[in-house]
């Protein structure tokens, strides 16, 4: 399944990207597997995406968890507790 | 739920905002609004002991339209509210610049001030802005604050509902 990947503040850094269009692996059907899918890359992306790191994700621009399903196409980002306002 | 005579105006923009103009905007052709609060947040020339030099603020774009409006759409269906401009910017900001802006109005004070503070713990927690700082010894990303996450909280134990 194609799915397009967003990061931002120091989770893009930490990548040196801020976005990129993916195939995952039939075995990726969740947010949480997207995550453990890029850690598998190893280096920074094990690290920047680490599941002992409180980062938040959004599917479709919707707030998520790991738990959410994703769908042909769908947009999932990573990224730190947000600090507006 | 009230949303069909809520007036929303939702905006993310580099550009400054003047406040004057935006309470204004939510009386003009209101005679029912006896009330209007509003809450500007500034950048501070000092956090967590260092001078601030500036600010960095990235946003989802897109993404922060949507959860400020969906913030905005749960504090009207928990008070009665005539109209609510959210402003947030981003971009470089330096100290004493303005940041956001969260503006209420309603017929009476209680709703407008009630849903002032929710629309602001909510945006702090739900709405994809982060804060860099440039400091002396170069830049650092803002942490999020137990705090903000507990501001939040208590709007669902239901002692902070006003009545009516």
């Amino acid at each position: 399944m194609n799915i397009e990947l967003r990061f931002f503040a120091s989770v893009r850094e930490a990548l040196g990207m801020s976005m990129e269009s993916a195939s995952v692996p039939d075995w990726v059907v969740t947010l949480g597997d997207v995550r453990a899918w890029l850690c598998q890359r190893g280096g920074i992306w094990a690290d920047a995406l680490a599941e002992t790191r409180p980062l938040r994700m959004a599917c479709d621009q919707e707030m998520s968890d790991a738990a959410t399903r994703i769908t042909p196409g769908c947009e999932v980002a990573f990224f730190p507790p947000v600090t507006g306002g | 739920m009230f949303l069909g005579a809520l007036q929303m105006r939702v905006k993310v923009q580099a550009e400054d905002f003047d406040l004057g103009a935006e309470v204004a905007a939510l009386r003009i052709g209101h005679p029912e609004v006896g009330a209007v609060a509003a809450f500007v947040g500034a950048v501070r020339d000092l956090n967590d002991g260092s001078t601030v030099q500036s600010l960095e603020l990235e946003h989802y774009p897109g993404m922060t339209e949507r959860a400020l409006e969906a913030i905005v759409v749960r504090a009207a269906a928990r008070w009665e509210l005539a109209g609510v401009t959210v402003i947030h910017r981003y971009g470089t900001l330096l100290p004493t610049d303005q940041i956001v802006l969260v503006a209420v109005a309603s017929a009476h004070r209680g709703n407008a001030f009630a849903a002032c503070e929710f629309i602001m713990d909510y945006l702090k927690t739900e709405a994809p802005f982060w804060k860099k700082e440039g400091i002396e010894s170069g830049s650092r990303w803002v942490d999020a604050r137990e705090s903000d996450a507990q501001a939040r909280a208590r709007w669902h134990d239901g002692k902070t509902e006003p009545a009516g």
